[in-house]
């Protein structure tokens, strides 16, 4: 086996591997790194930005770049701080979140790291307001994108673990939205049991599953009970 | 007999297998597969995206995706010729507007829309790489420029006649431009010839030389001769052939990058043009030197119309046994040309390479880079159009000769495509080093009073600046040099820089995605008078945000002519801002709030509205 090396992280030392990324070795160090779009189980995708740290002075997201021997790793500066809260803002206002009326509100990674980050109030940012159509086709399942962070946890659960491509982006920039593979999620293969429809694959409240809504009681919801990040790698998937 | 609708349909998805199927059902030619579909059916519908997927094995889904990414792809019919009319910047400033009025005058449609008879479409397009000799336009693969509304009317009327695109009877162009396999009326406005590489070249001179060397000292000679990549992002040709040749594999590619898509860059079409045996040339001498068999020209849309002549050159090569033989050397390498579909983004070699490997034109995580792991999996050198000319001339004529101009960290000579307030638009061929001041001279632009270097991405600069100089230790450029004169509106131009970037990011990453909504959207509101000068902190905030965590090149620089501006044209800004006096938002304007309420409840307001009379 290829040998292992140390970086620094926020001053401490981190084993890896070659190849592993910051955010796996950071993890296996028990070191939480803030992420949305990156979650256990699913290949790294690098999208959300969230999990950005400084290394040797150059931005870059921890998720996706291979750790390196020696590299100084900087994460909870207030320079990181802030383009994470930027981030988080950023996600926030370009979909439609009402937290109180929203099925997901106390087990939502993004509510969840708006908390984490300090981030209680409405911000200076713009609303962008999206408009699209909720598809309630499906007998157990509601996808409703307009809470979307496209983060592609839905996409790569079904196409890498469910083997089946339900979902995919379609359009681009900021007209970049996820699909599925039909002209609703009633003329898709997709199932409540799949793995994109697990409660945990979907960091927000967009993938529902009928008759199972608000099912925790509020004090008892995940992150009521611990903020993210408690056990050093967010959320399991 | 009336075709019954299901034989019409069973016939649309005979032809569409017959496409797929010309493409070996290679669910890598996607983006090939597309192109056809798009041009045969005019769009690529639900139906024709599900026979697509089925009969290469991807999903309808993934069909969509590549659809809706792309601009010259669409899900409903288009016309059958189809209008795009260039509204970038420098158009916009030479008349866009009275053009745009014209042809909907006379087709009877607005922009983005299509004629019930199913015969036009008009659309809006950003810069087409004529930026010499705007107002341009599109009109299905044809390019016509120097617009007037007397040439336009001429062309619309021509064609609501029912003359074909090809059947305009428009002004000759110069040059090679009059080939017959060319035939446009585009200019090549080449205003200053260097020796490097606008004057005459020797034909496979370098080439020749190369092939009597051991490939690695081919290599050498090219990062002695210290060349940087000329497409904008300046990494050393040499360094990124030795990583691509070190790096084991069993195919290697090399990708020559003709995408040239960056506003006022229109450089590489007169390369294309003119030197298209010495682009080749340079391509065939990188293959040789790291071993790559097999290669691509990645060519923008809207030079379609050089297609035809570029695959006649690639075919003589070919018959010369410079290209396409099975035999090691010059011969065992071959090129085939990918045409692109409407992304600016494509021209990030990452996202080229995601196009070219039928996917979404979306730049790649790093690393692996493209020299390590490029093109289906294997090492990819991608370089653009001057930089494989140089390369050309570099092995022809040496290192030390290719030194001999410009700068010490940039060698040789630079094309720059010069546009905007001055009288000399065009090409010009000068060493790396010119001022600003210089160049200005040269294109005679006596009112210059802005200049933005590098493109939309790059810097605008004010009259105290001029002499700063272009190279990699001053104003690193791809080429892309606009002038602006006094009468021009910079947050007009800022703006507009801002919607180009919202319209062509990918959407892949959070800061480039919704951060450049939120520039435009306050640089909008500075225009309207609506802000304070706190307001200015919040755009280098936000701007500072967008380019450090961006994933990739264009989100990187995205924010720079925001942050520029601020920079260099203060005053501008001030002028606009009001200080905040009475502890109120100056952002907060009760009419523009009222307006969405008004609309809403269908009535008006006696308290807040001035003009409100009653009913
Ligand atoms: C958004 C974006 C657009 C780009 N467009 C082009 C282009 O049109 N042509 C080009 O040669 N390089 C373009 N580049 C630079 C390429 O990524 C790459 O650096 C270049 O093709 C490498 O060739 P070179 O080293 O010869 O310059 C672009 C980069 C970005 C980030
Ligand atoms: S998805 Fe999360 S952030 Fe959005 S409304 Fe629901 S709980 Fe709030
Ligand atoms: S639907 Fe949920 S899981 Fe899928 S991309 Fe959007 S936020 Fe991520
Ligand atoms: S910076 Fe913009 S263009 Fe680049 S990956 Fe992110 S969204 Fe796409
Ligand atoms: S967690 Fe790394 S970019 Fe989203
Ligand atoms: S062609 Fe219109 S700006 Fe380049």
């Amino acid at each position: 086996m290829a040998e292992k090396f140390t970086f620094s992280l926020d001053g401490q030392e981190i084993t890896a591997e070659p190849g592993q990324s910051i955010m796996k070795a950071a993890d296996a160090a028990g070191v939480y790194i803030p992420r949305l779009c990156d979650t256990e189980g699913l290949k790294p995708q690098g999208s959300c930005r969230v999990c950005v740290v400084k290394m040797n002075g150059r931005t870059v997201a921890a998720c996706t770049q291979p750790a390196r021997a020696d590299a100084i790793v900087e994460s909870e500066t207030p320079e990181i701080m802030g383009y994470r809260r930027d981030l988080v803002r950023m996600l926030f206002h370009e979909g439609n979140h009402l937290c109180p009326i929203c099925e997901a509100s106390g087990r939502c990674e993004l509510q969840a790291m708006a908390y984490r980050l300090g981030i209680t109030q409405s911000t200076k940012y713009p609303y962008l307001q999206p408009v699209r159509p909720v598809d309630a086709s499906h007998p157990d399942i509601v996808l409703d994108t307009n809470r979307c962070i496209l983060c592609g946890r839905c996409i790569r659960a079904s196409r890498d673990i469910d083997g089946k491509n339900v979902f995919e982006y379609v359009g681009r920039g900021v007209h970049k939205k996820v699909g599925v593979n039909g002209d609703s999620l009633a003329d898709t293969d997709v199932s409540i049991d799949d793995r994109a429809i697990n409660l945990e694959t979907c960091p927000v409240g967009c993938i529902i599953q009928k008759g199972r809504g608000f099912f925790t009681p509020i004090g008892e919801r995940q992150f009521d009970l611990a903020p993210i990040g408690s056990n050093g790698k967010g959320r399991k998937a | 007999m009336p075709e019954s609708p299901l034989s019409k349909h069973a016939k649309a998805e005979q032809a569409v297998m017959a496409i797929c199927e010309r493409f070996g059902n290679d669910r890598t030619r996607l983006l090939d597969i597309l192109l056809e579909v798009q041009a045969r059916f005019r769009c690529v519908e639900p139906s024709l995206m599900e026979c697509i997927a089925r009969q290469i094995g991807t999903y309808r889904v993934e069909v969509e995706g590549m659809v809706s990414f792309y601009a010259f792809f669409s899900d409903s019919p288009r016309g059958q010729v189809v209008i795009r009319l260039c509204d970038d910047i420098i158009d916009r400033h030479a008349g866009t507007e009275e053009i745009a009025q014209v042809f909907s005058r006379i087709l009877g449609i607005g922009f983005g829309e299509t004629s019930p008879d199913g015969r036009f479409t008009l659309e809006y397009t950003p810069c087409i790489g004529m930026s010499d000799q705007a107002p341009a336009a599109l009109i299905n693969e044809r390019v016509v420029t120097c617009l007037t509304p007397a040439r336009a009317e001429e062309i619309a009327l021509g064609l609501k006649q029912g003359l074909g695109p090809g059947e305009l009877d428009l002004p000759e162009g110069d040059g090679n431009n009059l080939n017959p396999l060319i035939g446009s009326m585009v200019r090549n406005n080449i205003r200053l010839r260097g020796e490097v590489l606008l004057s005459d070249v020797p034909a496979d001179a370098g080439l020749h030389k190369a092939l009597r060397r051991p490939p690695d000292q081919v290599r050498e000679e090219v990062e002695r001769a210290g060349l940087l990549g000329l497409g904008g992002a300046g990494f050393p040709a040499g360094r990124k052939w030795r990583m691509a040749a070190d790096t084991p594999a069993e195919r290697r590619f090399v990708i020559c990058n003709a995408d040239e898509g960056e506003p006022g860059t229109f450089k590489d079409r007169v390369l294309l043009t003119e030197r298209a045996d010495l682009m080749i040339e340079g391509m065939t001498i990188a293959a040789y030197a790291v071993k790559a068999r097999e290669g691509i020209i990645y060519l923008r849309a809207e030079y379609a119309y050089l297609r035809r002549y570029l695959d006649t050159v690639l075919q003589r090569r070919r018959d010369q046994g410079l290209l396409g033989t099975d035999a090691d050397g010059p011969g065992g390498f071959d090129i085939r040309i990918q045409m692109g579909a409407g992304a600016y983004i494509c021209g990030e070699e990452s996202a080229l390479i995601s196009s070219c490997e039928g996917l979404r034109g979306e730049p790649k995580n790093r690393p692996p880079f493209p020299a390590e792991s490029g093109y289906l999996g294997y090492p990819t050198i991608v370089g653009n159009v001057e930089t494989f000319c140089c390369a050309a001339r570099i092995l022809d004529r040496g290192a030390a000769w290719f030194r001999s101009w410009g700068t010490k960290a940039s060698a040789g000579t630079k094309l720059l495509s010069v546009s905007g307030d001055c009288e000399r638009p065009g090409v010009y061929e000068l060493p790396f080093g010119i001022s600003v001041r210089e160049l200005l001279d040269l294109a005679v632009a006596p009112d210059a009073a802005a200049v933005q270097v590098g493109g939309a991405s790059g810097q605008m600069i004010n009259m105290s600046q001029f002499d700063r100089r272009i190279c990699q230790e001053d104003l690193p450029t791809g080429g892309s040099v606009m002038v602006f004169s006094a009468k021009r509106n910079i947050l007009e131009i800022v703006e507009y820089f801002l919607d180009f970037f919202i319209e062509e990011s990918c959407g892949y990453c959070t800061p480039c995605r919704v951060g450049n909504v939120f520039l435009k959207r306050r640089i909008g509101k500075i225009r309207q008078g609506l802000c304070q000068p706190e307001d200015l902190d919040y755009l280098r905030e936000l701007g500072k945000t967008v380019a450090e965590t961006s994933r990739c090149g264009l989100g990187h620089t995205s924010p720079n002519p925001v942050l520029s501006t601020i920079a260099n044209f203060p005053l501008v800004y001030a002028a606009l801002l009001k200080i905040n006096r009475d502890g109120r938002e100056a952002s907060f304007n009760i009419q523009s709030a009222l307006e969405e309420s008004r609309y809403l409840a269908k009535r008006r307001s006696m308290i807040y509205d001035p003009t409100y009379e009653g009913d």
